[in-house]
């Protein structure tokens, strides 16, 4: 996007920080701000600057969607099949809209145009909405609507609905309609019956790969639905008024879900205003403005007043989103010192009835290997749509890439650190191996099944790999005020990452101010377009411009003080709050003097995402994939009690890279979240659907479990400095890669321990114990 | 196609007024050291009058069922989850909710050392904990780690703030040690 402006050739800082550094150079825009030196150099990037709305959140004034409370605002409430698959033969909203406080009512399903009768496909599909002067109006209302369903048959796992005499969720002609879960995702593939696909990728030829194999691996994996459970449900206040729409959501990306109601009620984008001054977690599931956004936008119109629908609990477990299930055939091959000769990937995934279900491109890209084949199908299933979750698709292909990696490795008499030594290519891996193999003391771990007793303890790891993406759609602004006073500002969101903690960061460390003294706005669409806060791109694509702003906005003040002074500005540099120059003897004045220099109240400086310095590997509209990629290696201690088949985590040790640290204290908190919530996905959670009813069975937070503070293993986090001269911050995320590694180390620990794979996930202590028996290793039969 | 027909929507039999329950009550509460009389449904819960009645927002509504304690006040210097407890039950009971946990510009310990931790970071659930912890140490000044995650364990937290927030609590504990000796 610079490709016109003047360009210069910049020397910047390359290589990993702790083995010491190299430079590189690269042509720039003038238009960007000089190189930034290390963080070693730096007063405030890389230090743990206090989160910048934590007195907010630990005093209780922050302000989440579900306490924004409008004048005359009324509560809406979604009547939902209770079916998992049925015609709708006819629908009668007219008890609701006749309910006392009801004010408007909505068919959310919608007729078909070509005379079929509109269908739905799982328990929990929203049928119909209605907005009321109490919440307790609204729900008593839903439950007077009159709705006649024709039942059909149904399937809710992927075997059924795979079988040759399944009912069809979609006909052909619907195809084209069918909801995207989010990525991964590829548009436009054949359906048959339930399957849709294959999503393809290949490369060499896998048989030829196989021929000149001398060990080959090949196994099946299966995970689990995993649900969100965001701690704020999802939730929305939308007021659609004469002069616009204002609405205030629960997302993790204000830009977008402007864009999308202004798409979607034909608005101009300048009419509609999006809002999340604090959001409660999002983890992929608030990433679009979705059917319950559009549900309350409606009930506003037809109501002509602010309405709030905030998801019950129960509503949230079933049907705001989750991570889809899979099965994984994994066949690899490899030559006897260790190279790769062939990986072949077959993936069923279910993201319920939406499309988007593929495991990700894990095994395709985390090792070096000339042949490589995928094909990954979607089923559908009378359950409810997925959507992306926190490293979508490559957390559930790294459980069964990792372990089979491993399996690889036992096979040719490898140590798994020293097979990966020969296939990983990654200068940055290999150094998170090195880093976390002597934090664990891997050098002491056993032979798989070693202890005698029936406490096993295992050491395990696996390797993480995300894409590096940027939004190149990503604005900053900086202001400067007569008064001293100066403010970041962009729709950017903080879902509970930190941003605006970098965003202080970055701009004090360029005006040589306190970041406490930067004032953050944003989470508002009426200030520059930020990123959303998915896909671990946030800190890649908002804190370039912002320092490029905050530099724009030096260089405008040491302009006017330089005037003031006579000077070529040039001669003037800012440090700890003054201006001062570099002539003899030297002028100083303090920064409030400086700015009061200004010829005007406020002066203010945008700027966007430029490229990335090296270019990008891809880019798709708003986004793009940087050249680095993004990665960790965590390692895992666990202990396997074989006589009740519970696996405890004793240790994580995770290793981690994200360009430039901007804060290392954030960071280390955003992979703790990974972390537990891998420990979680490998051995607590798992959405369980009534095969008789299609209904949910544990739409709550007692029967759905997740990792709380009992029992928690001892986390160490290292997070290396791995400069990459690529941007005016040079920095990358974390919190997917910090997610996508956990289950799969867990599971090559339980492998080192007990000396068998267990290939499901959850791996509850049921099926430890019938993993046990089938091996003849488990407790003695007559103990339960 | 199946055999039967399946329908939903009850008929409406009922006036409205019967199908909504019992209307508002008049009640006092004492909040943060303040009776105010409120009106409210006798089926409401505490959180929901703090939260719509009286606006103290920073009580945190996340499950509705009281398994992830994100709601958790104090009712006479004990936490409990008032998604639980409904308001009408605990007119004669003294309510202490985070806004009522320090004086106005001020920050209670337990804020300062979340904050110096990052034992934060969505937040939803961090009042609740901050509730838990400060009631720990009101009782218990110089809790060790098992203490602490007893004090903590029925608190749920997605984004993972739990190792933080105990290593807050421990600094917190040997702070205060430090301090006697």
């Amino acid at each position: 996007m610079n490709d016109n402006t003047p360009k210069h050739h910049e020397r910047l800082s390359a290589g990993m920080a702790h083995l010491g550094l190299d430079q590189v150079t690269r042509e720039i825009s003038d238009s960007e701000p000089p190189a930034l030196a290390p963080n070693a150099d730096l007063n405030f990037i890389g230090r743990n600057t206090p989160r910048w709305d934590a007195v907010g959140k630990v005093t209780g004034a922050a302000c989440y969607t579900v306490d924004v409370q409008l004048p005359g605002m009324l509560f809406a409430a979604v009547m939902r099949s209770p079916l998992p698959h049925a015609r709708i033969r006819s629908l009668d909203l007219a008890p609701a809209r006749n309910f006392l406080g009801v004010r408007a009512v909505v068919t959310v399903i919608e007729a078909l145009s070509d005379g079929h009768a509109p269908a739905v496909r799982y328990v929990g599909q929203p049928i119909a909405a209605v907005a009321a002067e109490t919440l307790a109006a609204a729900e008593a209302a839903i439950k007077l609507i009159k709705v006649e369903f024709d039942p059909l048959p149904f399937a809710i796992d992927i075997e059924s609905a795979m079988r040759s005499d399944a009912s069809t969720i979609y006909r052909q002609d619907e195809a084209a309609h069918i909801p995207v879960a989010g990525f991964p995702f590829v548009a436009d593939l054949p359906l048959e019956g339930n399957v849709r696909g294959p999503s393809k990728r290949e490369q060499g030829n896998v048989n030829d790969g196989f021929s000149s194999a001398d060990f080959i691996v090949e196994e099946t994996f299966f995970t689990q639905v995993q649900t969100h459970c965001c701690m704020e449900p999802h939730a929305i206040v939308a007021d659609w008024r004469e002069e616009g729409l204002d609405v205030w959501m629960s997302t993790q990306f204000t830009a977008g879900v402007r864009a999308q109601l202004a798409a979607t009620f034909q608005l101009p984008l300048s009419r509609v205003r999006v809002r999340a001054q604090a959001i409660g977690g999002g983890f992929g599931s608030k990433s679009q403005l979705g059917q319950y956004g559009k549900i309350a936008v409606t009930l506003s119109r037809l109501s002509r007043a602010p309405v709030r629908l905030v998801y019950r609990r129960d509503e949230e477990q079933m049907d705001s989103g989750n991570r889809p299930s899979s099965q994984q055939h994994l066949r690899i091959g490899a030559r006897r010192d260790g190279k790769l000769t062939a990986i072949s990937l077959h993936a069923w995934g279910s993201a319920g009835i939406a499309q988007g279900a593929g495991v990700g491109d894990i095994a395709m890209a985390l090792y070096a290997c000339p042949n490589l084949k995928s094909l990954q199908f979607d089923v559908f299933t009378n359950t409810s749509p997925s959507t992306a979750m926190r490293g979508p698709g490559n957390t559930q292909g790294a459980f069964a890439l990792e372990q089979s990696i491993d399996a690889l490795a036992e096979k040719l008499s490898f140590d798994p650190l020293v097979l990966r030594e020969v296939i990983d290519l990654s200068p940055v891996r290999r150094e998170e191996r090195r880093l976390g193999a002597l934090k664990i003391g891997w050098a002491h771990r056993k032979t798989p099944g070693f202890d005698s007793g029936s406490i096993k303890h295992g050491l395990g790891m696996a390797q993480s790999l995300w894409m590096s993406n940027v939004q190149i759609n990503s604005a900053c602004e900086v202001r400067l005020w007569r008064d001293g006073k100066v403010e970041v500002l962009s729709s950017v969101q903080d879902i509970g990452t930190g941003i605006g903690t970098l965003l202080q960061q970055v701009v004090a460390e360029e005006l040589g101010l306190q970041p406490d003294a930067i004032g953050v706005r944003i989470g508002d669409t009426e200030f520059p377009s930020g990123p959303p806060s998915y896909g671990s791109r946030t800190s890649a694509s908002i804190t370039p411009p912002a320092r490029s702003a905050a530099w724009q906005i030096k260089n405008a003040l040491l302009q006017s003080v330089a005037s003031h002074w006579n000077l070529d500005p040039q001669q003037l540099k800012i440090q700890d709050g003054w201006v001062q120059s570099a002539d003899t003897p030297p002028r100083r004045i303090p920064w409030k003097e400086a700015v009061r220099t200004l010829r005007t109240d406020r002066i203010s400086a945008v700027a966007s995402r430029s490229d990335d310095y090296a270019g990008f590997h891809s880019r798709n509209g708003d986004s793009a994939i940087a050249l680095n990629d993004l990665g960790g290696v965590q390692f895992v201690a666990v202990t396997v009690d074989t006589q009740t088949g519970v696996i405890h985590i004793e240790r994580v040790v995770a290793v981690h890279d994200c360009g430039r640290p901007i804060n290392p204290l954030q960071i280390e908190s955003q992979i703790h979240g990974g972390i537990l919530m891998g420990i979680s996905y490998a051995l607590l959670e798992e959405r369980i659907i009534d095969p008789h009813t299609g209904c949910m069975m544990n739409p709550n937070f007692i029967d759905y479990k997740f990792a709380g503070p009992s029992g928690l293993p001892k986390i160490d986090v290292m997070v290396l400095e791995n400069y990459q001269g690529l941007s005016a911050t040079d920095a990358y995320g974390v919190g997917e890669p910090a997610n996508i590694a956990t289950a799969a180390a867990i599971a090559n620990a339980v492998y080192n321990a007990i000396g068998i794979r267990i290939n499901t996930l959850p791996m509850t202590p049921a099926r430890v114990l019938q993993a046990l028996r089938d091996a003849n290793k488990g407790p003695v039969d007559g103990i339960f | 196609m199946s055999d039967k027909t399946h329908k939903t929507g009850k008929d409406q039999t009922k006036p409205a007024a019967e199908i909504l329950g019992p209307g508002a009550v008049s009640m006092v509460l004492n909040v943060n050291g303040v009776s105010q009389s409120i009106d409210v449904e006798p089926r409401t819960t505490l959180a929901e009058a703090l939260r719509t009645s009286l606006n103290l927002t920073g009580t945190k509504v996340a499950c509705n069922h009281g398994a992830c304690s994100a709601c958790t006040v104090w009712l006479d210097d004990l936490p409990v989850a008032a998604c639980s407890v409904l308001a009408i039950e605990v007119t004669s009971q003294k309510i202490t909710t985070i806004e009522g946990l320090s004086e106005t510009d001020h920050l209670h310990p337990v804020q300062k050392a979340f904050i110096e931790h990052d034992a934060v970071q969505c937040g939803f659930c961090t009042p609740g904990i901050v509730m838990s912890c400060a009631a720990l140490l009101a009782h218990n000044p110089h809790p060790d780690a098992a203490e602490i995650e007893v004090a903590i364990s029925g608190h749920l937290c997605r984004c993972g703030t739990y190792p933080h927030v105990i290593q807050a609590m421990l600094s917190l504990a040997n702070k205060q040690e430090g301090n006697h000796e």
